[in-house]
């Protein structure tokens, strides 16, 4: 229980509650003032996502008013509107974030597997060879992709994000599912490597079955990452292929005086990727540091 | 003789055959993987360097033609460039620098026992996964307006009224949003961090006689290092190439006050469909992301070795 997080074979069942106990005599007064604070303080960092789904709730007559209202008669009405508006950019995103998520999947297991249990050589070289792609800026590769893009008759399509959005996603997908392999006991994959069964089918049954939390948390960075990309859906798709980002940029400036419309858009968009962090949580971390915090 | 040395040949041999089968079967497996990315990410770089040289305008293609290096000095002698290189360094480094404070003090804060810390560690990350285009969109109109935001609002008793925040600090206004978004994400690595070390130790000092302060400056601090480096450098190669949250809000101006790199490159790209010059940014981009990419390299590698993942293999 000590040193959950840097340990191998760490459990990944609840590493907070150490610090905790240890602290739980002193309390007092100073505890329940920092226990307040610590409220606050997340309160009003979350402030802005409250705010922004309660005005969704709001007549328009009563979203942008001085002073603002609190109190309001509140309608489903902007809501109802706005997945009918977003309808077909919700379904771009929703294909092009699942296919991709997909593809990394099938791409990424069998390459994790190929650098760590059983490592190809200069496995380590290529280990970081993946991460590095992951620190170059896309808007060094924006141009040749619009061009390429075009001459291929492929802006605006499902294809084009779909593609790239897998290979923004591959490297952390990588350095997840190899750090979820390392935590499996290492005797059980070894047997199933000299019981000589096709290498898919012993993927497909005994490895992916082990991992299986360790690929759907993957699976929700992967589509959190996929669903809030911005710059290249602006720059790559108009209608065809728009992604829910590309539908908020109406917002920027005629539609953005109606303000619970908005709100109500803005939280449609944002509510599968709440759902989804809320439900990976506990692998959150993993994710965004390519798996090197635990 | 001849026979006997015949066969340790062959048997060298047929070892050399086997243990490139071996190795041949275990990069199978990885060459998918490695492919795509190579061609995805790869070639399109390369391909940047190339038109960077180039004249090239998507208007009219039929005058591209190789320029050298005429590109690097039309942008470096662009003065709303250099505007730009000086904006992408203060809006990488303020919000990265802001957000890794205040989730230092916020895992600090989570590191104790408080009601509610499940639920509180849900709220908290939540500014992270909203999607930055929507929630530049909240800032924008419902918190920042002059006349019916709230923060002006909430001001109002501080004399604060009337402030345009978009037009008169914009820099501010995008550095607010961008450290908002981005503390959450210092909070989960500072806060794994805090929980990684060892508690025993920590008592140990504790009955020693060490004030929290004695044992935060000279144990959980030096403990904290490698997971603070993490944040800064992670969080700078995102925030360098911050886009969103720029041309939801101020469209890089007003003037060129928030025009980062990556945006004057989506203007000469997008507007202008000047693919040579633009290409020349992309690739200085790229340069300046590097720099920052050994850095975090480095400290990956390193979190990397004292895991002793490697110890397994």
């Amino acid at each position: 229980m000590s040193a959950p997080a840097l340990t191998r074979p760490a459990p990944a069942a609840s590493p907070s509650r150490g610090p905790a106990r240890r602290r739980r005599r002193r309390g007092g007064l100073a505890g329940a003032a920092l226990g307040l604070l610590t409220w606050l303080v997340v309160l009003l960092f979350f402030f802005p996502v409250a705010w922004m789904a309660l005005t969704g709730f709001k007549h328009e007559s009563d979203a942008a008013t001085s002073p603002p209202r609190f109190a309001f008669s509140p309608t489903l009405a902007q809501y109802q509107s706005a997945v009918g508006k977003a309808g077909p950019y919700l379904t771009h995103s929703v294909l092009i974030a699942v296919l991709s998520t997909l593809i990394v999947l099938a791409l990424a297991l069998p390459g994790a597997y190929a650098l760590s249990v059983a490592p190809v050589r200069k496995w380590r070289d290529v280990l970081f060879f993946f991460i590095s792609t992951k620190m170059l800026p896309v808007a060094g590769a924006i141009i040749p992709l619009y061009v390429i893009a075009r001459n291929l008759h492929l802006l605006d399509t499902l294809i084009v994000l779909i593609i790239l959005y897998a290979s923004m996603n591959l490297p952390i997908a990588v350095w997840m599912i190899r750090s979820f392999l390392l935590e499996v006991p290492s005797g059980i994959l070894e047997a199933v490597r000299v019981d000589g069964a096709p290498f898919l089918r012993q993927l497909r049954s005994v490895v992916l079955p082990l991992i299986a939390p360790g690929m759907a948390a993957t699976a929700l960075i992967c589509f959190i990452f996929a669903w809030n990309e911005f710059f290249l859906a602006v720059n790559l798709t108009t209608s065809n292929a728009a992604t829910v980002p590309v539908y908020l940029v109406s917002f920027q400036t005629g539609e953005g005086q109606f303000w619970a419309h908005l709100c109500a858009g803005a939280t449609l968009a944002c509510l599968p990727v709440l759902l989804a962090g809320w439900a990976a949580q506990d692998k959150l971390v993993r994710g965004l540091t390519m798996g090197a915090v635990k | 003789m001849a026979v006997l040395a015949g066969r340790s040949t062959d048997a060298v041999a047929w070892e050399r055959a086997r243990s490139r089968r071996r190795s041949r079967r275990r990069r199978l497996p990885l060459l998918p993987a490695l492919v795509f990315t190579i061609v995805v990410t790869q070639i399109p770089f390369l391909l940047t360097i190339w038109y960077s040289l180039q004249s090239y305008n998507l208007y009219h293609p039929y005058t591209r033609h190789f320029a050298g290096l005429s590109n690097y000095t039309l942008i470096f002698t662009d003065s709303i460039f250099r505007t730009a290189l000086v904006n992408t360094v203060v809006l990488t480094l303020v919000p990265v620098l802001a957000s890794l404070l205040l989730g230092l003090g916020i895992a600090l804060l989570l590191d104790r026992k408080v009601l509610g810390r499940g639920l509180l560690r849900t709220l908290i990350t939540s500014p992270f996964l909203v999607m930055p285009a929507a929630a530049a969109l909240v800032w924008k109109f419902t918190l920042l307006d002059t006349q019916f935001g709230l923060l002006n609002f909430v001001l109002g008793p501080l004399g604060a009224r009337h402030t345009d925040w978009i037009n008169d600090h914009s820099k501010l206004t995008i550095i607010t949003v961008l450290t908002w978004q981005w503390t959450p994400f210092m909070v989960l690595i500072l806060l794994a961090g805090l929980q990684s070390q060892p508690g025993d130790v920590l008592e140990a000092a504790r009955v020693d006689g060490a004030g929290p302060w004695q044992i935060f400056r000279s144990m959980t601090l030096p403990h904290l290092r490698q997971y603070l480096e993490l944040g800064v450098v992670l969080g700078s190669i995102y925030v360098v190439q911050a886009f969103d949250a720029i041309f939801m809000i101020t469209g890089g101006g007003p003037g060129q006050q928030t025009t980062n790199v990556p945006y004057y490159l989506y203007e000469a790209a997008f507007r202008s469909f000047d693919i040579g010059r633009a290409s020349a940014m992309g690739v200085v981009v790229v340069a300046i992301t590097i720099v920052i990419a050994t850095f975090a390299l480095r400290t990956i590698s390193g979190l990397f070795s004292d895991q002793g993942m490697e110890g397994r293999l």
